[in-house]
């Protein structure tokens, strides 16, 4: 989660002035919304991830559904292929996010793959490695891809790679699955950050995204999500019979999702003036996290502290791999008390003016002292 | 045209898209979803559609499933408005919850189905996780089942019950069959047909129970058919499975309407409990509910709490925090919740005399037949007894 530079969690100014207003409107009520979001969201959401112009959106292949979070999206979209599609393999990057393996087997997939992604030398992404784990993969496996700010190791794609990674796809009949987590948090554009999925779709790809205001408009605990889902040219018609499949997949799950936190997302879509300010708070966001990530640069440079720094700023979000090794990581939790995933994930958030010499001090102790 | 054979055995899709050329564009002819099935309509919304379709200015919904008040208007009850100004002051931030919601919500929920000084929360006996509202909360239920019940999977559902429960059940894995429950003839209880039929039920499968006001019948057994059928159930060896949406919303108390879970409780049954907060504090689309697992031990409430956080984390990793917020802020203020205990209280109260008052009006219209069943039965349904061709 984001942490502001006191290291205190921070509601968005946006979304706290909106909340005054909200409550105390006439029409503010808890009634149900119906099974897969109001028809507000629905629009306003997947307009977010595939752009205004989108054509897909436009001429109705393309539509979105509210889910409950992001993990609720992967997993409605999960379900969705393997209980009624007969999906059966999937591949996620070696390493992601914790919660992506068991999402898919719940969902009832049988068979987990990892396509590299992580290069401990390079510290950056093993693009070789990747291209030919996908030209490995069987046809028909469902290959999960982070838009942006990939978490845990903070390395994205470039756009160029983005094309590869779209030939193999579509060369080896894979089907494509977007988590999109941090669209606005990466390089603070929202637009942007959406480059690779709108590529995609261009090229007319399937595929499923996975959508989270979690993180972009810090609304984590509200649980706000959404799953859209993208057709193929000339194939609209398909949209009501999986429009019905999902609908029995959330009545089974939670019957509807949370109105409260849709409320807030909806009401910042659809204002030009309130969109305004929710940049400005992913501005604020992302250059903090910029700036400490060339702070800690600086002061490893500065102090010389063996190794190469430079990757600290080409990785991108909330997250880093710092590049320490498990016992590095041990050693440096237990000696210097900075806390971080046993994989050497670090929160570059959790950083502020007040810690971060210590915690430049600290890996240059560790770094020096402890060796694999 | 190069298919997995996956997708050729489903053929006719394939020569569906054979008619439209469509271009490979993704290496496949075909679209990845054409053989997808139309899903069942949802009858419950059907009705809200036909609703809507209605022209007629005098129109009346009787099918939805959220209350309403003299003016027909959702009603945002007086002591939830009063919480949420409190929690705006409070400035919160919006961290997720524990993937088993806070503590102290739990600690509310169970302590009040059970009673505030009840023996198993006392000793740590449940585990309890915040679910997304009651059917969110089924859903969990049915998942840990289907995965560790050591029994019979298979759950026994009254006749009627709730539309939504057999596919939740179904989704989960679990099979599901019926006991007879409503009685057509008198709009009642069947209890000499419910006693049969959970007699006949092989041991150890699992039975659900409306705790009270039965949806959609309206209809509920009385305290001593709930003791009898708690002495059958234990005698078969049968796991209670309560699902109460209702409580204080069926007689407008909240001890009363929770009487058969205590009960059962009381007399040494493990059960799974399910609550939601939708109807008896209007959150509904806040999604606010419990689920709990009552159990004989601590290190069981612990090791089935654990399990039930794995189920969870990969559904939805953890529940929303608005109506929860809600929940806590008016259970744990005793001027907060008596107040609510007192919203409760009139909207029931308001039920049952719209059911006094429609009995009596049918009465005036002339109507011969014995109308008593409305009032008989409790809730915000009422099993009219009208056919198919009637409604």
């Amino acid at each position: 989660a984001y942490r502001d530079e006191d290291g205190e969690p921070w509601v968005l100014p946006v979304v706290l002035d909106l909340e005054k207003k909200l409550v105390q409107s006439v029409t503010y009520n808890h009634e149900y919304i119906l099974f897969l979001g109001t028809d507000s969201f629905k629009t306003l959401a997947p307009r977010l991830i595939l752009g205004e112009e989108s054509p897909a959106l436009r001429t109705g292949r393309a539509f979105g559904v509210q889910t409950v979070s992001g993990t609720s999206a992967l997993r409605v979209g999960a379900e969705l292929l393997a209980r009624y599609y007969n999906y059966t393999t999937f591949y996620i990057s070696d390493p992601t996010w914790d919660n992506h393996e068991l999402t898919f087997l719940y969902a009832g997939f049988s068979t987990s793959r990892k396509y590299r992604y992580w290069d401990p030398v390079k510290r950056g992404v093993d693009f070789e490695g990747l291209i030919e784990d996908l030209r490995e993969a069987p046809e028909n496996s469902v290959i999960v891809l982070q838009l942006c700010a990939h978490n845990p190791t903070g390395c994205d794609l470039t756009k160029k790679q983005w094309t590869e990674v779209a030939d193999v796809m579509q060369e080896r009949k894979l089907f494509t699955f977007f988590d999109a987590a941090y669209q606005g948090l990466a390089s603070g554009n929202l637009e942007e950050d959406a480059w690779a999925v709108r590529y995609f779709a261009d090229r007319g790809f399937e595929m499923l995204i996975a959508q989270t205001f979690s993180k972009n408009m810090g609304l984590y605990g509200e649980r706000i999500g959404c799953l859209t889902v993208v057709l193929a040219k000339g194939r609209s018609e398909d949209a009501t019979n999986i429009l019905s499949q999902l609908t029995l997949i959330a009545r089974a799950t939670y019957i509807s999702p949370p109105k409260y936190g849709a409320e807030i997302v909806t009401a910042v879509l659809s204002d030009p003036e309130l969109m305004e300010e929710w940049k400005k708070c992913l501005r604020v966001m992302v250059d903090r996290v910029l700036s400490m990530r060339s702070g800690l640069r600086e002061r490893l440079e500065k102090m010389e502290t063996p190794g190469d720094w430079e990757y600290i700023t080409n990785q991108i979000g909330m997250f880093s791999f710092l590049g320490l090794t498990p016992r590095q990581v041990e050693y440096i939790r237990i000696k210097h008390h900075v806390h971080m995933l046993s994989n050497g994930r670090a929160n570059m958030c959790g950083l502020n003016d007040k810690n971060i010499d210590k915690v430049a001090e600290a890996i240059h102790d560790t770094v020096t002292k402890v060796h694999d | 045209m190069a298919t997995s054979s996956r997708i050729a055995s489903v053929s006719t899709s394939l020569l569906k898209n054979n008619q439209y050329g469509i271009s490979s564009v993704v290496g496949r002819a075909s679209s990845w979803w054409s053989h997808v099935e139309m899903g069942p309509p949802d009858a419950i919304l059907g009705v809200t559609e036909a609703y809507k379709r209605d022209t007629n200015p005098k129109k009346i919904n009787l099918g939805v499933g959220a209350y309403r008040d003299d003016n027909g208007k959702p009603y945002v009850l007086p002591s939830v408005l009063k919480a949420e100004e409190r929690l705006s002051a409070k400035k919160l931030d919006k961290e997720y919850a524990p993937i088993a919601g806070s503590a102290e919500f739990c600690n509310l929920s169970i302590n009040l189905a059970l009673g505030e000084d009840n023996e198993q929360s006392k000793n740590g006996l449940n585990a309890t996780l915040q679910g997304i509202s009651g059917t969110g909360s089924l859903r969990i239920g049915a998942a840990f089942l289907a995965k560790f019940f050591p029994g019979n999977k298979e759950v026994y559902l009254p006749t009627p019950s709730w539309g939504n429960h057999t596919p939740i059940f179904k989704h989960s894995g679990l099979n599901v069959q019926q006991y007879r429950y409503y009685d057509p003839k008198t709009c009642g209880f069947d209890f000499q047909g419910a006693l049969q039929d959970i007699a006949k039920i092989p041991e150890k499968s699992i039975i659900l129970f409306h705790a009270c006001a039965h949806n959609p019948t309206g209809v509920d057994p009385k305290p001593e058919q709930w003791a009898e059928i708690s002495k059958v159930v234990q005698q078969k060896k049968l796991f209670p499975f309560f699902d109460m949406a209702y409580q204080g919303f069926a007689s407008g108390d909240v001890a009363r309407d929770a009487f058969a879970v205590r009960h059962f409780v009381k007399n040494g049954h493990e059960i799974v409990l399910t609550q939601s907060y939708a109807k008896n504090m209007g959150l509904y689309g806040e999604r606010a509910g419990a689920f709990s697992l009552i159990t004989s031990s601590k290190e069981a409430a612990q090791t089935t709490l654990s399990q039930l956080k794995i189920i969870v984390r990969p559904m939805y990793s953890n529940p929303p925090i608005h109506g929860a917020r809600i929940v806590t802020e008016i259970l744990s203020d005793p001027s907060l919740k008596s107040q609510w205990l007192q919203d409760v209280k009139g909207m029931a109260d308001r039920i049952i005399s719209v059911r006094t008052q429609l009995r009596d009006n049918l009465k005036k219209e002339g109507s011969q037949r014995d109308w008593s069943h409305i009032t008989d039965q409790i809730g915000m349904f009422c099993f009219t007894g009208m056919n198919q061709q009637q409604v």
